[in-house]
Parts: structure tokens; C-alpha cells; sequence
């Protein structure tokens, strides 16, 4: 009995069979004790034609209202872009998706250049010398910064966090902090601006001297606003820690970027450039950092070398950092990475160009405005002074949180994340908007006239 | 090198170390055969001056294009010198290996045990 | 020279003023980045991305893209990776913009069928692989691996014991004691016995009180299951250490046993080897663990419960926290779940079978050229030890080198360590007896060659895009992007 992915049929079994020497199947699990055998078939689901799991899948598709059918101002790392439809031409080759891990080069040509490629674009847009190959997402790319920043420093383990982290990448990093014995040091933010306070990250730095591997920041915060790095970098390097700074890389085209002043590792989440929202996996993590730090950097990273008659070639190299020949003193685990993902922001980027990415992030942070500009003829202002790039965390009236989403759900609308479900010390009614290139001017007006009538008096 | 190359004069462990002793301070580098088998040698961690090390852990790390190989200490001690010209040179190592040392130990303990002279030290390859 | 494109980059094909996409409409009021962002902050050198009109971008990367050996195209032998094929309805479904374009925190309202589906999901893996309780979340293997002992090391501490203790075979994938170590764990070393198995006398010595758990793959990386496995758990349970299993293997258990019913208390899956979801050169994979009930509290956060048909997330106090941004790959989950649908328990009883004969199959066909280290019968591949290139000046690459002149892949080299001159070959059961025999004679005739013509071997590849790739000079002189200046 055959299936439509298995060629073999029993006649061809059965002379198998008798090619390796055996009577029966059984005679090749001889080493499996009988008693630990499967007695009784699997219980799952009868195998189905293509037809009918089709219809079964899209069953589940269908009960999902994704962002194709709900205006969605949703963000806090993950947004909405248009993806042009030839990203997925070249992302759903099987020459891309159907190969593995580059290990030989000479048969690998095409990812290993495109993966060199993309390194590129990444420090490019960081203002860094390298990047790797891509890690799994921007809450495990700020794990493994942490984990770098660590190596960077002769094993420190005290890490000074910015309060106005991504909480749910703040969450992710306290998941390894105790099997690394971290600990974490909170630097509030100042209550104008809800910027980092700088005062606060010095007195972490100077009364745990030795301590610190690096001051964590992220800009935009996840209040949406730019953080200033000027200075940071001279701060850590006073303390002999590192600077780490999480950037969002499409408004790192509007903004000098973390490598312009001096961050030594910086990472994040690059899905916007090329890949769908997806329920936030497959993403797309990034780290970008100096040559100086190459030993400690984690992950896959591609070199440009010559072949044997002298033509250009691309390879794996700087393998000795990696677990298949360091193991246990590997810089990271990591084998496998985002691959594809990386394919398809290669893509996205080389459309785009510097002028196209631009113009997406001119676009994002212009409608945020717009809708800022909305919200303020009701009275609604942002939580705090400072400068936004596409999302923005807007107080609302108190109690208005239960009007403005029973209008949202009728309208078919996401007006964006309640800050303070997923953040100690920030007001209820504190909701983080995040605009896109894909709103419409109807999206936003619905937006600001929701969030203005339901949040005015009751 | 050739990955034959054995001089009289020194003293061999099995891990592939050779170590000059001068006094109570021991010269550690690899031998011939080691970065024979290694292959081309990119890069090489050393020790820190200053630092203490025990007799059988490590002293220094190599790193070949696709392995890695620790090097360790013949005897407890205190590293007194590196060889920084390893810095931009590792491959010094490939092309002299008895004349590219790695690092100089203070002794203040016993030499292992298990160190050769260069006829025991050819038997054993 | 212009005619030779030979890796030339997107930037060296860049024309300033150009561009592959469009002006987007303005529908509101265009103020100007300066507006919007003060002079201090504005970025002043703009990065050196490619300008390319659409069509050079897609050439580009189709050209690219023909330079790759793929599933699609041959034979990808490699051991331990499941290069199986990849079926395309797959890509379809996971393409829907009911999953595509989902966010990650919709309320779960708005998300149920993600969650239906991954609840789903999790049972059908935890009914394959005979354990209790399944947590997505994990983005590959390595990352799984880690999870894994991060809930080990909770359960422990739940118990009021710190044990700092992971015993590894030195056969072991390099993910392994790489993971143990980033969980912090100290990684203690178990020899092999001499049938290529687990010593399971020197894991004895081995064990104690301070042993958090004890890593294993079954079968193992020379493709033996591990006979002795129920002995082992059993050893290991004595002193209260854990049984991991490394599921990278997995394939050739599918339908024959399972990894609950043999002792194991955790393990973890690659869906991208057994359950055919893309490899895409590199990920995005995924990698779930299953743990058995008494490891189950301590699953990453949030998990998916279902009440009569209603899913909602629950964050349990126990839980390690999250170990991902948001659920995990969830398209690749889409993928995963499409193909257990596919297979059923008639398709999938046939999965390992399948793949442990082709092993066999071919293992006869070529033995007489090359032997194992370690004797059979294997399970789903089997490790070839090259020692004999040696005498004829060569080693395993080479002889890699050379097969892939022949339309096909290399099989794994160098791995595992405790096999000289290792080549791990695994053809899966995706593959047909056509495929088999051709390759068995492709890797006779290159033997052949060894024999009779080394220095055409030494030199190999002669048939693909590049000759012999310099990786010492890449390592040495290290050029990681593109050199604008």
C-alpha cells in the first residue's frame, strides 16, 4: 500500500527485502525489543486526499479575522506592511525552500551569496561593520545579544535594562536569565518624556562596578518613541560593559542608527521588511556588530572567498564559533535559523531600495501624525512628549477602555495594544497605536473618530 | 612543516604540547605533528598574563578553518608571557612550529608526569 | 568581465535612480521627514542598499537560485537532516491570509482557528511521539533542545534540587552540550561502547544525585537504536535524572515505536525533518518539545486550552515563561498539521518502515565499497567510515566533492566525531528504489575513481557552478559583506 509521498510499492518492498538479506521487515528492527513496538495503529485523523485536508485547513483559516479583514493598528514589534508580490515569486522557488543548510558551498552558491547579501543590507541599514545569518525572532535576538554582550565582557553577568523594553521581549530574556544566573537591573524611564533616564542607567553602571556586561536599550521604545543614544556608548565603555541597543530597522531609515553611535551588538525584529505578520513566526531576528566582536557573535555567517580557478565564491565561514565544532563553548546553540525569511527581506529590501524603504517608513510615520493630529482636536494626547516613529502610546479618558473596544469590535477594528496588560507602572488606558503604509486615510479618520467619541465623557 | 619534524631538545606531552624549561620557567607551543593535523591555524586565544593555570586544563585555544583544539599546561603555574605576534600571525604556528611559541609559564608545581623526551614522543605518532 | 556574473553581488548591479517598487499614494498630508523627525535625530548617510528596477531583482535572485542543489531537483542525502520532500499544498495553505496575516496579539477571539489548529497539532505529536503534552513554541531544534532543559532544570528546582548536570554521548549532535551549556549545565562526556551505542556501564558510573538529565538520540547518530534504552531510563530515573531524547531522528521511529513508550521524559521534534516542513537553506524550522505529565506544569507560556471548543490562552504560574517572541514558527505548525493530515495512521505506519528499509537497501548496495565502523542492521541512515580514502590520498570531502558532480548531494561529512572520516547517509522514504540504485552507483563508480584516477577526485567538483571553494582563505582573510570601498 503506497502513498502519494511514499514511491515504494510492496512488490518493490518485498524485493528490497530480499536485497538487504532479510525475510521480513521485522528482521531489520531486530534491536527494537518487541515489547516497546507499536501494537495498534496511530491515533490520528484518517489520512486525507489533498482535496479534503484542504477544505479541513482553510476550515481553520476561516475562523481567524486576520489583518486582511480587521483594520488592525496593532503593533509593539510586529506590523502590517504591503509585501509586492514578487518577494513570494522568488521565496516559493524550490531552489530556495527545498535546500538546506549551505554546508557545501560549491552546490550552495545561490543561498550562500544571498545570505552575504542580506549580512550586507542588514549592517548597512545598523550602521555596523557585520551581521549574521539571521536568528529566530527579535525577543531571542535580544536573548542572544545578552548572551554576546556577556562573552564581550569575561563572563559579567548583570545586565542594566531599559523599563521601556518590548515587555514581551523582557519576558523572553527572564525566561534564561536564571539558568545563566543574570541578573537584570531596571532603568526607569523619565516621567515627561518616557525617555531613558540617563541618570538611572549611571547609578546602575557605577554602583555595580565590574558587574555590568551592558545597558539595554530600545529605540523606538515601546512607548514608540526614538531614544537618544548620544553619549550611551562612552557611558558603557567607562563601565567596561557594552552597549545594546534593539532598533527597529525600517526607522533606521529616517534615524541614524544605533552603529552611528557606537552600540557594540544591535538587534532585533527585520519582519517587516519582506515577511507577513504570520502570528508573529516565522520572523525574522537580526544581529548586527563590529569585526572586534566577531569571536563573540552568535550564529551562521557567510564569508566571500575564491574557488579553485579563481572565481568569486561565497562559503560558511568563522565556523569556530559554532556549536558543530565548539559544543559546549559554542557562542550560541543556534544551527538552524530563520533561512527564508532571509530570502525574503534580501527581496523586499532589493526592491525597495534605500528610496523605497524610505518612503514606507515616511509613510508609517506620517499617518501616525496624522492620526496624533486627529486625536488632539478631541482632547487625547500621547502618554509622552517625545519623538514618535510608527507607533505612538496615546492616554485615553478613564473608563473608556470598555466603550472604545465594544465600537472597535462593531467597526471591525484593532485600535492597538493596551499598554498597561502587558506593562507594570504604565495608566490603564494607555493604548500603543501603530500605523502602517497600509492604512488608508479611512482606516485612520474610523481610528480617531472611535478613539475620540468613545473616549469622551461618558 | 612536514608534520615529522621532532627536535632533541625538548620535552612532549601526548596532547601534542612541546615545553622548553629554563629554570622554572616552561615555553609551551605545538608540535609539528598537531598543526599538521590541524591544518591552516586562523586564529589563537591566549592566555591572559597574570593568569594562574593547572597542570592538564587549558592555556590557550586554536582555532583551524573548521576545528578547534585546546592546548594545555604541563605543570600549575602563572602565565609570565604570551607570543603576540600570534595576534596577526596564527599561521606562524603552521610554518614554524617549535619557533612559534605560545606562552611562558612560572612554575610552582611539578612538570606532569606524562611529559616524553623526542624519542618517546616519536613512538607515540 | 562582464560576461562572467559569477557572484556578483546586488550591489555591483545597482544603478542610482532606479528602484523596484513604486511611489505609494499619498491620501493625507505630506509634511516631509523633516517635519516629523528633529534634524538631531535624522539618519545622515543613507545605507548602501541595491537600486534595481523589478525585473533585475527577480533575475538576480532566479539566477541565484539555480546555483542551489534542492530536494526538488536530486537526491540530498544528508544524514540526520530528513531531507524528505516537501509537499506544495503545504505552501498553499500556510500562504492563506487567515494565517499569513495574523498578529500575534489579536485577541484570541479573533484567533481561533491558529489556536484550534495548534492545539491540534500538539496532540497529534504528543499521540506520535507517545508523551503527554506538547509546547510549540520552540523555532528549531537547538532551541527546543534548550527549552527542554530549561523545564528540566524547573522541574528540578521545583523540587527544591539544583542539579547542575547534563551528561551527553560523544556521539551527539554539537546542538547538544551547546545547549546544555547555554541552559548552565556543565556537560559531562559518555563514551560509546564498542557497537557505536551508548556505553550504558559508563553512564552508570556517571550518574548521581547532581545529574539533572541524560541527552540522548535513539536512534542514535550512526543510525543503531539505542537497545538498551528501557535500562537506561531506568538508570537514570533511579538517581532522579531526566531521559531526554534528541528527536532529530525521529523518522525512523514514525509508527513503529514511540519515544514515551520507551522511557523518555522529554523530548524534542524538528518538523522540518519529520514532518517535511521546508528546510528553506537554513530555517525557519520548528522545534517542539513533548514532555511527559510530570514536566507538563513547567511548559513555556502562554498555552493554548480548549473548553468545549472555545481556545484561550493560559499563562500557569509553573511555566518557564516564554521562550519565543510570539507562538513560535506557527506557518511552519500550518505545514506540519496539513501533513499528519495527509498521512493518517495508514501513511504514517509506513513512514518509518519505509525509511529504515531504503537505509538497509542501500547500505547492501554499497557495502562492498565502503564499510560502516559500526554494524547493522541500521535504522533510517548509516555512517560510512572513510578511513580507506586515506590510502589513496584522499578524504571523506573529496570523495563528497565528487558525488555532487553526479547530480546529487553530499551526505553529512565529519559527523559524528566518533566515526573517522564519517559520511552519514540517510535517503528517507520519500525517496524511490530508481533513486536508490542510481546513487549506489554513482558512489561505486567514485570509489572507483579514488582507485583508479585520485588526483580527478582531489580536485572534484568538475560539474557544478564552482570548483573547489577556498573556506582557509575564508577564514583567514574574512570578507562578511560586501566591500563598497
Amino acid at each position: 500500500m503506497s502513498h502519494r509521498f511514499i514511491p515504494l510499492t510492496s512488490v518493490e518492498e518485498k524485493e528490497m527485502l530480499q536485497a538487504s538479506g532479510v525475510e521480513r521487515f521485522e528482521d531489520l528492527i531486530q534491536a527494537i525489543p518487541q515489547h516497546l513496538r507499536l501494537a495498534r495503529p496511530l491515533d490520528v485523523p484518517p489520512a486525507m486526499s489533498e482535496m479534503a485536508l484542504s477544505r479541513e485547513v482553510r476550515r481553520l483559516a476561516q475562523k481567524n479575522k486576520g489583518l486582511s479583514e480587521l483594520v488592525s493598528f496593532l503593533g509593539m514589534g510586529w506590523s502590517k506592511h504591503f509585501i509586492p508580490a514578487a518577494v513570494d515569486t522568488i521565496v516559493s522557488r524550490s531552489e530556495f525552500t527545498t535546500a538546506y543548510t549551505p554546508y557545501q558551498a560549491e552546490a550552495s552558491q545561490g543561498s550562500l551569496q544571498q545570505i552575504f547579501e542580506y549580512q550586507t543590507m542588514v549592517a548597512e541599514i545598523a550602521g555596523c561593520e557585520v551581521s549574521n545569518a539571521s536568528l529566530y525572532d527579535g525577543a531571542t535576538a535580544l536573548v542572544e545579544g545578552l548572551i554576546m554582550a556577556s562573552a564581550c565582557t569575561k563572563n559579567r553577568k548583570g545586565f542594566a535594562l531599559a523599563s521601556s523594553l518590548n515587555p514581551r521581549y523582557r519576558e523572553v530574556a527572564q525566561t534564561y536569565s536564571s539558568s545563566n544566573g543574570w541578573t537584570f537591573h531596571d532603568v526607569a524611564w523619565t516621567s515627561g518624556e518616557g525617555a531613558l533616564d540617563r541618570k538611572a542607567a549611571e547609578k546602575v553602571l557605577t554602583e555595580n562596578v565590574g558587574k555590568i556586561a551592558a545597558l539595554v536599550v530600545q529605540t523606538p521604545n515601546t512607548f514608540g518613541l526614538l531614544e537618544d543614544l548620544e553619549g550611551l556608548a562612552d557611558l558603557c565603555k567607562a563601565a567596561g560593559a557594552v552597549l545594546l541597543v534593539v532598533s527597529d530597522p525600517l526607522s533606521n531609515l529616517l534615524v541614524d542608527p544605533p552603529g552611528v553611535f557606537g552600540a557594540d551588538i544591535v538587534v532585533g525584529e527585520m519582519h517587516a521588511l519582506g515577511v507577513p505578520t504570520s502570528l508573529g513566526g516565522p520572523a525574522l531576528g537580526y544581529l548586527a556588530t563590529w569585526k572586534k566582536h566577531l569571536r563573540q557573535m552568535p550564529g551562521r555567517v557567510v564569508g566571500r572567498t575564491l574557488d579553485a580557478e579563481g572565481k568569486r565564491a561565497y562559503c560558511l565561514t568563522a565556523q569556530t564559533r559554532e556549536q558543530h565544532i565548539r559544543r559546549e563553548k559554542a557562542t550560541s546553540n543556534i544551527c538552524s535559523n530563520q533561512g527564508l525569511m532571509t530570502v525574503a527581506a534580501s527581496v523586499y529590501m532589493a526592491l525597495q531600495g534605500p528610496k523605497g524603504l524610505e518612503e514606507v517608513a515616511e509613510q508609517c510615520a506620517t499617518r501616525l501624525a496624522y492620526v496624533r493630529n486627529g486625536l488632539a482636536k478631541a482632547g487625547i494626547k500621547p502618554l509622552f512628549a517625545g519623538v514618535p516613529f510608527q507607533e505612538q502610546a496615546f492616554r485615553l479618558p478613564a473608563g473608556s477602555r470598555a466603550r472604545v473596544e465594544a465600537a472597535c469590535r462593531t467597526a471591525g477594528l484593532l485600535p492597538g495594544v493596551w499598554l498597561s496588560d502587558l506593562m507594570p507602572n504604565v495608566p490603564t488606558e494607555t493604548i500603543l497605536v501603530c500605523t502602517s503604509e497600509t492604512h488608508t486615510k479611512q482606516d485612520l479618520d474610523l481610528l480617531v473618530s472611535i478613539l475620540s467619541s468613545a473616549g469622551g465623557a461618558a | 612543516m612536514s608534520g615529522s619534524n621532532v627536535p632533541e631538545d625538548l620535552k612532549y606531552a601526548p596532547s601534542h604540547e612541546w615545553v622548553r624549561i629554563d629554570g622554572d620557567v616552561a615555553t609551551v607551543g605545538i608540535t609539528d605533528h598537531a598543526q599538521h593535523e590541524l591544518g591552516d591555524i586562523v586564529f589563537v586565544e591566549l592566555p591572559e598574563v597574570g593568569q594562574k593555570v593547572e597542570q592538564g586544563k587549558g592555556l590557550a585555544v586554536i582555532e583551524a578553518v573548521k576545528t578547534v583544539a585546546d592546548v594545555y599546561a604541563p605543570a600549575d603555574g602563572e602565565v609570565v608571557e604570551v607570543n603576540a605576534a600570534l595576534a596577526d600571525e596564527a599561521g606562524s604556528i603552521n610554518a614554524d612550529a617549535y619557533g612559534s611559541w605560545i606562552a611562558k609559564i612560572k612554575l610552582s608545581g611539578p612538570l606532569s608526569t606524562e611529559l616524553v623526551d623526542a624519542a618517546g614522543y616519536k613512538a607515540m605518532l | 568581465m562582464l560576461h562572467d556574473d559569477t557572484g556578483r553581488t546586488l550591489f555591483e548591479k545597482s544603478h542610482p535612480g532606479q528602484r523596484g517598487t513604486g511611489e505609494i499614494e499619498w491620501d493625507v498630508p505630506r509634511g516631509g521627514i523633516d517635519s516629523l523627525i528633529p534634524a538631531k535625530f535624522r539618519r545622515k548617510k543613507a545605507p548602501r542598499l541595491p537600486e534595481l528596477s523589478e525585473g533585475e531583482v527577480v533575475r538576480h535572485f532566479t539566477n541565484l537560485s539555480s546555483k542551489n542543489h534542492h530536494i526538488d531537483k536530486g537526491f540530498y542525502p544528508l544524514g540526520s537532516c530528513t531531507m524528505k520532500y516537501n509537499p506544495k499544498v503545504h505552501e498553499t495553505l500556510a500562504r492563506l491570509a487567515g494565517f499569513a496575516s495574523l498578529h500575534p496579539l489579536q485577541p484570541a477571539d479573533t484567533i481561533q482557528g491558529a489556536l484550534e489548529l495548534m492545539w491540534r497539532l500538539e496532540h497529534m505529536l504528543a499521540e506520535i511521539s507517545g508523551m503527554d503534552a506538547v509546547s510549540l513554541q520552540p523555532a528549531a531544534g537547538a532551541h527546543g533542545e534548550l527549552t527542554a532543559l530549561l523545564v528540566v532544570r524547573a522541574y528540578h528546582l521545583s523540587r527544591g534540587e539544583d542539579r547542575r548536570k547534563v551528561l551527553i554521548p560523544d556521539s551527539a549532535h554539537g546542538t547538544n552540550p551547546a545547549s546544555a551549556a547555554i541552559a548552565g549545565f556543565e556537560c559531562v562526556t559518555i563514551k560509546s561502547a564498542p557497537d557505536g551505542r551508548v556505553d550504558v556501564e559508563d553512564l552508570k558510573s556517571k550518574l548521581s544525585s547532581d545529574v539533572a538529565a541524560f541527552m540522548m538520540t535513539n536512534p542514535n547518530t550512526v543510525g543503531l537504536f539505542e537497545t538498551r534504552v528501557e535500562e537506561i531510563c531506568a538508570a537514570c530515573h533511579s538517581v532522579g535524572a531526566q531521559v531526554y531524547m534528541d528527536g532529530a531522528n525521529l523518522n525512523a521511529l514514525v509508527g513503529i515505536t514511540r519515544p514515551g513508550d520507551l522511557g523518555f521524559d522529554v523530548m524534542h521534534f524538528n518538523l522540518h525533518k519529520t514532518f517535511t516542513t521546508p528546510h528553506g537553506g537554513g530555517g525557519p524550522g520548528c522545534g517542539p518539545i513533548g514532555v511527559k505529565s510530570h514536566l507538563s506544569a513547567f511548559l513555556p507560556s502562554p498555552r493554548v486550552e480548549n473548553r468545549d471548543g472555545k481556545f484561550t490562552l493560559a499563562k500557569p504560574s509553573t511555566s518557564i515563561g516564554p521562550v519565543h517572541g510570539a507562538f513560535g514558527n506557527f506557518l511552519i505548525m500550518v505545514r506540519a498539521y496539513a501533513y499528519i493530515l495527509a498521512m493518517g495512521p495508514s501513511g504514517l505506519a509506513q513512514v518509518g518502515r519505509t525509511a529504515v528499509l531504503n537505509a538497509n537497501y542501500l547500505h547492501q548496495k554499497i557495502k562492498a565499497g565502503m564499510a560502516c565502523k559500526y554494524d547493522g542492521p541500521y535504522m533510517h541512515e548509516f555512517v560510512l567510515d572513510g578511513s580507506i580514502l586515506k590510502t589513496m590520498g584522499l578524504h571523506t570531502s573529496d570523495f563528497a566533492k565528487r558525488l555532487m558532480d553526479f547530480g546529487v548531494y553530499a551526505p553529512t561529512i565529519y559527523f559524528p566525531l566518533i566515526v573517522p572520516e564519517a559520511m552519514m547517509i540517510e535517503p528517507t522514504e520519500t525517496e524511490s528504489r530508481e533513486t536508490l540504485d542510481r546513487f549506489a552507483e554513482i558512489f561505486l563508480e567514485v570509489l572507483r575513481e579514488c582507485k583508479d584516477d585520485p588526483e580527478l577526485v582531489h580536485t572534484a567538483p568538475h560539474n557544478l557552478p564552482l570548483k573547489r571553494v577556498d573556506d582557509v582563505k575564508a577564514a583567514k582573510d574574512l570578507v562578511l559583506t560586501h566591500p563598497f570601498d
